[in-house]
């Protein structure tokens, strides 16, 4: 029996997805995360290699596999718990929509990760994809109550739970957030929610990047707390020079104290966006993360932000760059080459910053993988991990570079 | 070291009274490297070994059996870094938990996890539990307030996990570190995220003559989108212990419930317009009256009788029972009742002092240890406890980890598969499973793991 046949009888005819090119390996669409464990399973037992995907959107669909499996029958939203500010949605789910769905009932997720609209849950999830939205409400691991994943090898494994604490057993959500795929498929996530903003405005200042550096020193000493609080390289920001969005949610009164502040702390200098202006702004500048080649993102502390800033000007140019300064970390996009993202990470290394590579062909990727210069003894760990969640390597990622 | 029964015996519980065994011996070492040390003289000797803060822990977590050594880590207790611009601080494990919010104090900044034991746990402790708090329900719990960690590992390896700003360097491992209660390995240094104090604050009492009122009164409040700091409620015979103790803080004792509500932030403007839309919220859900605190003093009265309620209950009989579960906030009505009529079956005192806001209950069950007919009424009891929040959607620890009170209920919240999954991740940490044996989760249950 072919693989297709195979698959066809195990998932049924509706599984197997239409080739897009003939060189293409087929393309498998399980519509739940039973048949997501069916098909790992028989893989690890074929020896058949799975390069995952979702929409298609962020990943260069380019890894060498025999097969494709797809997220995208998992669109299911079983659970919206607007009283509870609670959501369980499968991972094929196309953050635009689970969006919409959540805006119908009033609550809000507060993440806004680099890529187009249609980015599905479990991309997200899996590269732990946090924006601008992350200094006020944490990176996607702090809006995540419980998971469910499929090892390499089929078994259907569930985490947390979908209550606002959980200490029951190993916290295995946050192992399996940002893991690249390593430690096996993300099939279902249970989120917490918030109430959709009631005031959500974002002030910008266009400068050189000292200029704008020493406006955000001023708004931190003021501890706004603003929802975001970015520097955005010309291009994002369409314009000639840098810029400082500063992004403030929340009800009514606070965002109009906290503008009110803002005015003073900036000197009167900064001014809002308007309406859908604002909207619009913001979504450029992730969307373009989708349409480089390459991107990555670093974490540093807060008073390196400067320092680091300037070596990735040096090293690899501003082409698109977000920092967030009060947080330390910054995204970076453009064309580069395996050398010099290696001689970069290593760089960073020795100033204790990580680079997690998030975006690629899998030429560079797996090359420079998407993790690497470990501090001592990490690497074992992660090593062991990988073996624990994918025994035969059935799931095909670069989490590190090929040996 | 202490090695004589007298000694060994003061180290026999934690804070859950139903569960005790005495340690082979108790190793209390003096610094970084002495512990270092410590864990790898038992890495050679092949030892198992319970590593343990200050002891408040209810699941009966830092237990250890005469076979095993206890490292009491209570004497690593220095404040390494404090860096106001990064907002973070490097502490060791031994460092109590209300002394490093008091050591930063002056920065204007603190250390938001305050579990009711925070006068005496340790920071140590609390990433080993994930420990939480009242004012969790707006900062957040222990995990997401962790940049990174130095641990050493069961084979005494020492190991940075994490990177010194908090993201992630390569799969969250320090994320998988927090609340593994001690199976992972031993912290070292803890580097914390310092939080800003609020500038405005407004603490608020409501008294319900109905728990199920107050109960739906939460809900309304989550629901509305405003955030409360914290979010806590107590139940009529909670109420009436915490009035006899010396801790009276004015809760009037003829309530079904009362509510304490706090709000802060950065701005007055909005903190009271979000307690005024509290205030109709509580009255709209049948509050008889809603209190205002007026000054600081009276603010602090008012979260006193909350703090020390579980101490106040001890007066109520010779043990106490702290339970822990969460359930879906929306269920909270629902299950409080059933929780009563659990009670009333068997005919045992349950009080009820929670995070409601979390939907995290505390039911506590005070009962005679010695009576050994009315200590099987309290096992079967929290089981039937725990059923119904597992039924209603929740989980049955929020805050005060597995240990082992609740390895018999992990089976049912979690299959075979995904028990073995936890397992196998334990045994990439500590591959002989010395650390902290027998605890969070039950063998028995495991299906076979082939891979690890």
């Amino acid at each position: 029996m072919s693989l297709i046949e195979k698959i066809t009888t195990l998932l049924g005819q509706d599984a197997v997805l239409e080739r897009r090119s003939g060189d293409e390996p087929p393309r498998i669409a399980p519509a739940a995360p039973d048949a997501v464990a069916l098909l790992l399973s028989t893989a690890n037992a074929e020896g058949w290699k799975v390069r995952v995907e979702g929409s298609g959107t962020w990943m260069p669909g380019d890894a060498p596999a025999d097969l494709i499996l797809t997220t995208r029958r998992l669109d299911k939203i079983p659970a919206l718990e607007s009283q509870d500010l609670t959501v369980t949605a499968e991972s094929g789910v196309g953050l635009d929509v689970l969006r919409r769905e959540l805006a119908d009932r009033g609550a809000w997720l507060a993440l806004d990760p680099p890529g187009l609209a249609g980015r599905t849950l479990g991309s997200v999830v899996a590269t732990a994809s946090a924006g601008p939205l992350r200094l006020g409400y944490g990176s996607v691991r702090d809006h995540l109550l419980g998971l469910a994943f499929v090892t390499g090898d089929g078994r259907l494994i569930q985490s947390g739970g979908k209550v606002m604490k959980n200490v029951a057993g190993y916290d295995l959500t946050r192992l399996e957030t940002g893991a690249f795929g390593a430690f096996g498929v993300i099939v279902l996530a249970h989120l917490r929610l918030r109430t959709l903003p009631r005031a959500d405005v974002t002030w910008v200042l266009e400068g050189s990047r000292e200029d704008l550096t020493n406006a955000v020193d001023d708004i931190n000493a003021a501890m706004l707390e603003p929802a975001a609080l970015e520097l955005l390289s010309p291009a994002p920001a369409r314009r000639e020079r840098w810029m400082l969005a500063v992004r403030l949610v929340g009800s009514p009164p606070h965002v109009a104290a906290a503008e009110q502040e803002l005015r003073i702390a900036g000197g009167g200098r900064l001014s809002p966006l308007r309406g859908e202006e604002a909207q619009r702004f913001w979504q450029h500048a992730a969307e373009g993360f989708a349409t480089k080649p390459v991107v990555f993102r670093v974490g540093g502390l807060p008073d390196g932000s400067d320092g680091l800033l300037d070596l990735l000007q040096h090293q690899v140019g501003d082409d698109w760059m977000l920092a967030s300064p009060t947080a330390g970390s910054a995204r970076w996009a453009g064309d580069t080459s395996v050398d010099r993202l290696l001689k970069l990470r290593r760089t960073l290394a020795a100033r204790e910053v990580p680079l997690t590579l998030e975006r690629a062909p899998w030429s560079v990727r797996s090359a420079v993988g998407h993790f690497g210069a470990y501090r001592e003894g990490v690497g074992p760990l992660i090593a062991g991990l990988r073996k624990t969640f994918d025994p035969n390597g059935v799931l095909v990622q670069a989490a590190e570079a090929a040996e | 070291m202490r090695a004589s029964t007298a000694e060994r015996l003061t180290y026999a519980a934690d804070g859950l009274p139903t569960h005790r065994t005495v340690p082979g011996i108790v190793v209390l070492p003096g610094t970084r490297e002495e512990l270092i040390d410590v864990v790898r003289l038992l890495a050679a000797r092949n030892v198992p070994f319970v590593p343990r803060g200050a002891g408040t822990g209810l699941s009966g977590g830092a237990l250890a059996s005469e076979d095993a050594v206890l490292v009491v880590l209570t004497r690593l207790n220095r404040i390494v870094a404090i860096e106001p611009l990064n907002r973070r601080a490097i502490v060791e494990p031994g460092v109590v938990n209300l002394k490093l919010s008091a050591a930063v104090l002056p920065l204007g900044l603190h250390y938001a996890p305050d579990p009711s034991s925070q006068s005496a746990c340790t920071v140590g402790g609390n990433v080993a539990e994930n420990a939480g708090g009242p004012h969790c329900l707006k900062y957040g719990v222990t995990t997401n307030h962790i940049l990174s960690l130095e641990v050493v590992l069961a084979d005494g390896s020492v190991v940075e996990l994490g990177s010194p700003a908090g993201d992630a360097w390569g799969p969250d491992l320090v994320g998988g570190f927090v609340g593994s209660e001690g199976n992972f390995g031993v912290v070292t240094r803890i580097t914390v995220k310092l939080t800003p104090l609020p500038r405005a604050v407004r603490t608020l009492l409501a008294d319900f003559l109905s728990l199920r009122a107050a109960g739906e009164a939460v809900s309304g409040i989550i629901a509305s989108g405003v955030v409360p700091a914290a979010l806590e409620m107590m139940d009529q015979s909670c109420i009436g212990a915490v009035e006899d103790s010396v801790y009276a803080a004015g809760y009037p004792r003829d309530a079904a419930a009362v509510l304490l509500v706090e709000l802060d932030g950065r701005f007055e403007s909005a903190v009271t317009s979000d307690a005024e839309a509290v205030d109709a919220l509580l009255r709209a859900h049948g509050a008889r009256s809603v209190k205002a605190a007026s000054d600081p003093a009276e603010r602090e009265r008012l979260w006193q009788g909350r703090k020390k309620a579980f101490g106040a209950m001890g007066r109520l009989s010779r043990d106490l029972v702290v339970q822990d579960a969460v359930v879906p906030r929306t269920a909270l009505p629902d299950v409080l009742e059933e929780i009563g009529a659990i009670a009333a079956r068997y005919r045992l005192r349950v009080s009820n002092v929670f995070h409601a806001g979390d939907g995290n209950l505390h039911p506590n069950i005070s009962f005679d240890a010695t009576n050994p007919d009315e200590h099987e009424r309290v096992q079967a009891a929290s089981a039937e406890i725990m059923k119904t929040c597992i039924a209603s959607g929740g989980t049955i620890t929020g805050e005060h980890g597995v240990g082992v009170d609740k390895l018999r209920y992990m089976p049912a919240i979690f299959d075979g598969e995904s028990l073995a999954a936890m397992h196998a991740v334990r045994r990439v940490f500590d591959p002989d499973q010395r650390v902290n044996p027998g605890k969070v989760v039950p063998l028995h249950a495991c299906r076979e793991w082939s891979a690890a």
